[in-house]
């Protein structure tokens, strides 16, 4: 297939803009699929996606299309994520491409975080194919927002198709303009190879396969490729293109192409996302480069409920940043806990989908810690350290301040849930920027809010108070200096370090007090009492108690119950064996959770 | 340890289930009943030929007495002709105060039946109803005046504690009537919710005492009977001094005991096993003792282990060191140092002389202690 008639691109949308269906339309025109082999969205195919209705994994699929001149192209949709939390899978999903689709919402517009990503895609010299979604919406204003986005973007948008993904209506015109606006790729075939990793997935009897774009020079079967960051070299068993949700073997992929390889590699860790792909035997100079690390933000603890399976969680987590580097995590030890990985996300939705993942695709049973962000501690020698367990927060007479990380936030919320959207941005610390109003009846909140405000439960509390009509979203925006110390909390006088976290002083003693309330719910009765207990240093803030067991007694024990008798007891010490132990106590692991989503009043 | 077993003979049968009942037991009509008699008999004729010494026999049920006169003393005759019966053997039948009558247990004397159990559970007929027990207080008293005439100088009357509806005061009233009429022992339970039941399906709407409740008419109780002469020598076990059931202190002290009839538990040469549920299959298989074995658990040295010291420790005498050693062949420190010292600790152990048992408190929470003497 010659160059000149391969488009790879991609589309960005914002969240519910439109870009699954769109992508469904493309597929279902181009014929590559019959009506009955489309399943309602092609590229989410992890079942996580479709409950959440978002686009997690960068995946592609290869179609065919012939074009009104009579020629066929090879399109290479490589699709993106649409959340804030993964910007950096965005970033490698566009290193893969030439141009990218832009979906624009006709009675919404353009909206933050497509703007985001649409610097993104012009910072990698893309070519931005704008295309206006939803016209047969009856608030539908085409011609707003076509002025919208040459004003805002400066991209030319007069003859940007008008479409309805839903219907189908104009889809071939998009179809025509990326033949005709996006540009074909450019590349040596003959030159050596050089070809850039933007995913993989681990097959358990293929190995790793290794999802890449090339750039330069050629690959097929038996070809030996070099990884240029792990420099590990393997022999190529398989190379082929996507077919939509499966994986189409072929001769050859030469400059330009999108495709896979496999070569029997088992350490995931030598195939990493952002690296080149080279001949072993004619290597190309330099590697392309890499993608920007991001830097997680938020930070939690993650334990095997059973202590025994700590090796299967640290192969759990490697085979997931084999295609998520933003995922980052190092062994830690907890007194309560054991052993276990301080995890670094992007968000707390990418917590939860790892969390997820891990117990649904690993079948682990996981011990979530409460989640943190990174804080700045500025210590009085000057040196400044970055904080993402409570734990190493240093003595307090060596602090001379700290700083925690701030977002701008957006709230679409209807005006009739604008007061109590306010309340909760109040409560949150939130500092207000602003509020337009985009409708009659729907109005855009501006706030900075400190980033640990909304790792908890702020997403839960927005839905609970706007009945579910509010959305969120939101960028970070560096630090702020604020007053912050660190909660403790004991459990029959033993601190518990899993327990303890960073909290705003203004807050300390409500957060402190809805703990020991919790924490007493969850801790069943002892032989003894036990005291929970919040404090900040040595000063007791909260303190509730669970009161001594009063009665565990069997009245009967017959000849006939004794076998009975004994499976009772058994089940009795296997659910002991299941809790945590801190001194005396036994914890059980729903404790170390549940404390994470406080009761929003 | 005795090589004299306890035999147990189960009848499966009531007028009417109580409320709180999960015992294997059903009402069941005269021609069923007498059939069942017969297989139980086959049953206890294939012991025959094993030449087994006991010197305990226990009818329980269901409503033992619900039988006929002849039935228990045929039943009677062929535990005597299979088993070698000690002269001063301990025989009881558990008997409904509603099914008790003069011939009965004249027949059951002459059968050598020398103790009654009644099930009276209170002696307020609002309770009783509220138990669904068939028979009233007046009868009572008029079943236990009819076996004292008969002769039976060896009574026990079952109370039961913590029932929907009872206050302290109530249950004071129950146990100072029941001392009154001076039975040789006293069983006083606390109501335990079983699943399945009428009383656990319906346990919302029952007006329950609470645990601390519950507590206090436990230790009244002990205080109760001990002025009145009945010493506490089990959790739920009181009796006149040398009136301690011999045959449930088997359960408790790892001795033997041979189950017969429907779902009958067995404890022999070190194994447990019970015979079927079914009375299909029970019918079927009562020739066939190989044949009727449930379940069947051949206990390890550390099974053995638990149990002694699980089921030891319900009496209050609690377990004996000594006992512990020669039976084992280690001191019992050597298995469950840890575990003495913890609960020697925390109070809910002692240790006197010889012999470990549980203190009051221990007593409260004897499933926690107990758990902890589970070995893996």
């Amino acid at each position: 297939m010659e160059q000149s008639k391969i488009r790879n691109f991609c589309i960005i949308a914002h969240i519910d803009h439109g870009k699954s269906t769109l992508a469904d339309r493309i597929i279902e025109k181009t014929g590559l699929l019959t009506e009955r082999e489309m399943q309602a969205q092609v590229l989410d195919n992890m079942e996580l996606e479709r409950e959440r209705g978002i686009t997690i994994k960068a995946q592609a699929v290869r179609i065919v299309y012939k074009a009104q001149d009579g020629e066929e192209y090879i399109f290479n949709l490589i699709d993106t994520p649409g959340h804030v939390d993964f910007n950096y899978e965005v970033s490698r999903s566009l290193a893969a491409c030439d141009g990218a689709v832009l979906v624009v919402d006709a009675a919404q517009g353009i909206e933050a975080q497509t703007l985001a990503n649409v610097y993104l895609a012009l910072d990698h010299d893309l070519e931005v194919l704008p295309v206006i979604n939803k016209i047969d919406l009856p608030s539908a204003e085409p011609e707003r927002v076509i002025e919208e986005i040459e004003d805002v973007i400066g991209l030319e948008a007069h003859d940007a198709p008008q479409i309805s993904a839903k219907t189908g209506l104009h889809v071939e015109d998009v179809l025509e303009q990326i033949v005709k606006r996006l540009p074909a790729p450019k590349g040596d075939p003959d030159a050596p190879l050089q070809a850039l990793i933007f995913d993989s997935v681990y097959d358990s009897y293929k190995g790793v396969i290794v999802f890449f774009r090339v750039k330069e020079g050629r690959v097929s079967k038996g070809t030996k490729v070099k990884m240029m960051a792990s420099n590990a070299v393997y022999e190529v068993v398989e190379v082929g293109y996507f077919g939509a949700g499966q994986f189409i073997p072929c001769e050859e992929l030469t400059a330009g192409m999108v495709g896979y390889l496999t070569a029997s590699i088992k350490n995931v860790k030598d195939t990493t996302v952002g690296d080149t792909i080279t001949d072993a035997q004619n290597p190309c100079k330099e590697p392309l480069p890499g993608y920007k690390k991001v830097n997680p933000m938020v930070y939690c603890g993650m334990y095997p409920a059973d202590g025994a399976k700590y090796p299967d969680l640290r192969d759990a987590l490697e085979k997931l940043q084999l295609n998520d580097a933003s995922l980052q995590f190092e062994p830690e030890t907890s007194m309560a806990l054991g052993f276990g990985f301080r995890c670094g996300f992007l968000g707390l939705l990418h917590l939860e989908i790892i969390q997820e993942r891990l117990e649904r695709e690993y079948n682990l049973d996981l011990v979530t810690t409460a989640p943190g962000v990174v804080y700045k501690v500025h210590k009085t020698n000057g040196e400044v350290i970055e904080l993402t367990n409570p734990s190493n927060l240093p003595n307090p007479s060596e602090i001379d301040y700290m700083e925690e990380p701030m977002v701008s936030a957006e709230i679409m919320v209807t005006t009739e849930f604008i007061g109590p959207i306010m309340d909760l941005c109040q409560e949150r610390r939130g500092v207000y920027l602003g509020m337009e109003y985009m409708e009659e009846t729907r109005a855009l909140l501006k706030y900075d809010l400190p980033l640990n405000e909304i790792i908890y439960d702020f997403f839960d509390a927005l839905k609970s108070r706007s009945r579910g009509y509010a959305s969120f979203d939101y960028d970070m925006k560096g630090y702020a200096k604020s007053e912050l110390v660190k909660l403790d909390i004991l459990i029959n006088k033993e601190e518990v370090d899993a327990l303890s976290f960073i909290v705003y002083s203004g807050t300390a003693y409500e957060r402190g007090r809805r703990m020991c309330e919790k924490l007493k719910e969850e801790i069943p009765r002892h032989l003894f009492e036990i005291p929970i207990q919040a404090a900040i240093g040595s000063k007791v803030i909260a303190r509730e108690t669970v009161k001594a067991m009063r009665k565990d007694v069997l009245a009967k024990c017959y000849g006939g119950d004794i076998s009975r008798k004994r499976k009772l007891l058994e089940k009795q010490k296997e659910g002991k064996k299941r809790m945590r132990q801190v001194g005396n106590v036994e914890i059980p692991q729903q404790a170390f959770m549940s404390v994470l989503k406080l009761d929003d009043r | 340890m005795t090589d004299k077993k306890g035999i147990y003979i189960h009848i499966p049968f009531c007028v009417k289930k109580c409320s709180y009942c999960d015992f294997l037991s059903a009402p069941a009509p005269e021609e069923e009943r007498m059939a069942y008699v017969e297989w139980v008999k086959k049953e206890i004729q294939v012991y025959k030929s094993c030449g087994y010494r006991a010197d305990t026999v226990f009818f329980g049920g269901g409503t033992p007495s619900l039988l006929s006169a002849e039935a228990l003393e045929e039943l009677m005759g062929e535990v005597r002709e299979a088993f070698d019966i000690e002269a001063d053997a301990e025989i009881t039948v558990e008997c409904n105060p509603e099914t008790v009558e003069e011939k009965k247990l004249a027949v059951m004397r002459r059968a050598g039946i020398n103790r009654v159990s009644f099930g009276l559970q209170s002696t307020l007929d609002q309770e009783l109803r509220l138990l669904g027990r068939i028979h009233n207080y007046k009868r009572f008293l008029e079943s236990y005046q009819m076996a004292r005439r008969a002769g039976f100088d060896n009574i026990n009357v079952d109370l039961m504690s913590a029932i929907p509806g009872q206050t302290e005061d109530s249950w004071e009233r129950t146990l100072r009537e029941v001392i009154s009429l001076q039975p040789e022992h006293i069983s006083a339970y606390s109501l335990i919710l079983e699943e399945g039941t009428p009383f656990y399906e319906r346990q919302k709407e029952l007006a329950l005492p609470d645990e601390e409740e519950e507590r206090r008419m436990y230790y009244r109780t002990r205080e109760f009977l001990a002025q009145a002469g009945y010493e506490r020598y089990e959790i739920s076990n009181y009796a006149k001094p040398s009136f301690a059931c011999r045959h449930n202190r088997k359960y408790w002290t790892g001795q033997e005991y041979i189950g017969l009839g429907l779902g009958a538990s067995s404890y022999l040469h070190g194994t447990r096993f019970h015979n079927p549920s079914l009375m299909e299959e029970y019918h079927r298989d009562c020739r066939n003792l190989p044949a009727l074995r449930r379940e069947e658990e051949r206990l390890s040295a550390k099974r053995q282990m638990e149990e002694f010291c699980f089921l030891g420790l319900r009496l209050t005498e609690g377990i004996s060191k000594t006992d512990f050693e020669e039976r084992f062949g280690m001191p019992i420190e050597a298995v469950y140092k840890n575990v003495l010292d913890y609960y020697l600790k925390f109070k809910l152990l002692k240790e006197q002389g010889d012999r470990i048992f549980l203190t009051d408190r221990g007593i409260d929470v004897s499933n926690q202690v107990f758990a902890a003497f589970l070995l893996e």
